[in-house]
């Protein structure tokens, strides 16, 4: 069921973080020594808890932070030596809040990158569907649409779908599925799945749910206070000796062991 | 006779002066916000003019309007017409709402909305154009309102100067003691602050973005 890792990956590296570093003008560090490469058609988790520090390395990725120490390398090159507009649109973003405009329609949300980078009207035409279909929403249905008018999930599938615009080959998702009923979530997690299979981006996702990395990720990097803490396979992580991930393993087996009690004798 | 006699013989004087009136403020409303929204901008843009520029307007704001007419007297261009003097003292009236509900509007742009469109790789100028102003427009037309309701109060006071305009009836009127005279002026420029306000709400309510 998983999307396997390109056996590749170790020596084609898109995105990777050397040593990178990152404080704020006061001194006071976010994200401290972090070394981890992402090959291509990878999904990589950053897995930790709250104010851990997922979100600003996400940032450094696409260039909305600059590192101060170390560096990050964008399909080889340092993210300081990319244009940091060209950068963005090589990379879909897909941020923590959704972020949608509301004076746009779903549509305008959508085709916002392709009109910037003058696509025909035809093309955004199709493509705007195209992508309305692949998230799963009626592209009759929601095209005029403002996004007040959107329910939670449906925001977040416009999210992607913007995200996924002028089809970029690396993708950052900042818990596109937090905030969601379960079975919603759930819905999201296996369809998004299936996206993933068909378009093979390489991604990187920030996640504070266990479930959801299994599900998803090639590999977790768990993050904790700034630090990395460990990369992980599936399998490593839910055999894994280090404390954090151990924590995490244990809460995550807590469900199934209520399962287990309630099972009928 | 009645006031509404003195009306009728006196429409096109009242009407020549409404309309000395309107171009009065019409003028200095452009001005104000050809000048104001781009200073607005600034303001968000390098907080550090924000204390200058809006000191410098609010300033302007507190000048009793004959004493601005005073001060703009000797200035060599402006001085030289009583209506550019007049434009210019409104023109500042004006600047102070314009200025601070365009660098509000931009400000309370959703943190989340500009966050999304810097990481899609809009360029600042995209952001503003295409995201920022127009989410500001309402904020920005209820400073306009506000500003165009002040100076068409003020712009009566341009009569003692000799720009002409609604206040001319007020001042021969007060002068010679006449209610009829003075409610000739003060009636058309009340009537016409209610309807700038009642059209200038109208569009504001319009261009309204969805709300999310
Ligand atoms: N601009 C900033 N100024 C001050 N502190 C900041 C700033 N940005 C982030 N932080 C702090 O840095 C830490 C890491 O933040 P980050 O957003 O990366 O966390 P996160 O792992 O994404 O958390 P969450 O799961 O809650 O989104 C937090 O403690 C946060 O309060
Ligand atoms: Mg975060």
């Amino acid at each position: 069921m998983k999307v396997e890792p390109d056996p590749d990956s170790a020596r084609e590296p898109i995105i990777e973080f050397r040593k990178a570093g990152y404080r704020l003008p006061n001194g006071q560090s976010l994200l401290e020594d972090v070394s981890v490469a992402v090959g291509r058609g990878e999904t990589l988790a950053l897995l930790g808890r709250s104010g851990a520090g997922k979100t600003t390395a996400l940032k450094l990725i696409n260039r909305m932070l600059d590192p101060s120490d170390g560096e990050i390398l964008v399909e080889g090159k340092s993210t300081l030596r990319w244009d940091a507009i060209a950068l963005r649109r090589h990379i879909g973003y897909v941020i923590q809040e959704i972020g949608l405009f509301p004076h746009f329609t779903i549509e305008q949300n959508v085709s916002l990158i392709p009109r910037l980078e003058q696509w025909p009207a035809e093309r955004i035409r199709a493509r705007v569907k195209e992508l309305l279909s692949l998230v799963g929403l009626d592209p009759d249905t929601f095209s005029r649409r403002y996004p007040h008018e959107l329910s939670g999930g449906q925001r977040q599938r416009v999210g992607i779908a913007r995200a996924l615009a002028v089809d970029p080959p690396i993708l950052l998702m900042d818990e596109p599925f937090g905030a969601l009923d379960p079975l919603t979530t759930g819905e999201l997690l296996k369809e998004f799945q299936q996206l993933q299979r068909r378009l093979r981006k390489t991604i990187v996702m920030v996640t504070h749910d266990v479930g959801e990395s299994l599900l998803l990720a090639t590999r977790i990097a768990l993050l904790d206070g700034g630090k990395l803490a460990g990369i992980f396979s599936a399998r490593e992580f839910l055999s894994a000796q280090e404390p954090v991930a151990a924590a995490y393993v244990a809460n995550f087996r807590m469900y199934e062991e209520a399962e287990r009690a309630n099972e009928p004798h | 006779m009645s006031l509404i006699d003195f009306f009728i013989r006196h429409q096109r004087e009242i009407g020549q002066a409404t309309l000395e009136h309107i171009w009065l403020v019409g003028i200095s409303m452009l001005l104000a916000v050809a000048i104001g929204v781009p200073l607005g901008i600034i303001v968000t843009r390098h907080p550090w003019l924000s204390k200058p520029i809006l000191g410098g307007a609010n300033i302007a704001e507190t000048i009793p309007s004959l004493a601005l007419f005073g001060f703009l007297l000797p200035v060599p261009w402006l001085g030289a017409r009583a209506d550019r003097l007049v434009i210019t003292a409104l023109m500042l009236y004006a600047l102070l709402p314009i200025i601070r509900n365009t660098s509000t509007g931009i400000s309370s742009v959703n943190v989340a909305v500009r966050e999304a469109a810097r990481g899609m790789g809009m360029t600042e100028n995209q952001i503003l154009f295409q995201v920022e102003l127009p989410l500001s427009v309402p904020t920005i037309l209820a400073g306009v309102r506000v500003a165009t309701v002040l100076t068409i109060g003020i712009a009566t006071i341009a009569a003692a100067v000799g720009a002409g305009g609604l206040g001319e009836f007020i001042f021969r009127g007060l002068a010679m003691v006449n209610d009829q005279l003075i409610l000739a002026g003060a009636i058309p420029a009340a009537a016409l602050a209610l309807l700038a306000d009642f059209i200038l709400s109208l569009l504001e309510r319009r261009l309204r973005p969805a709300q999310s």
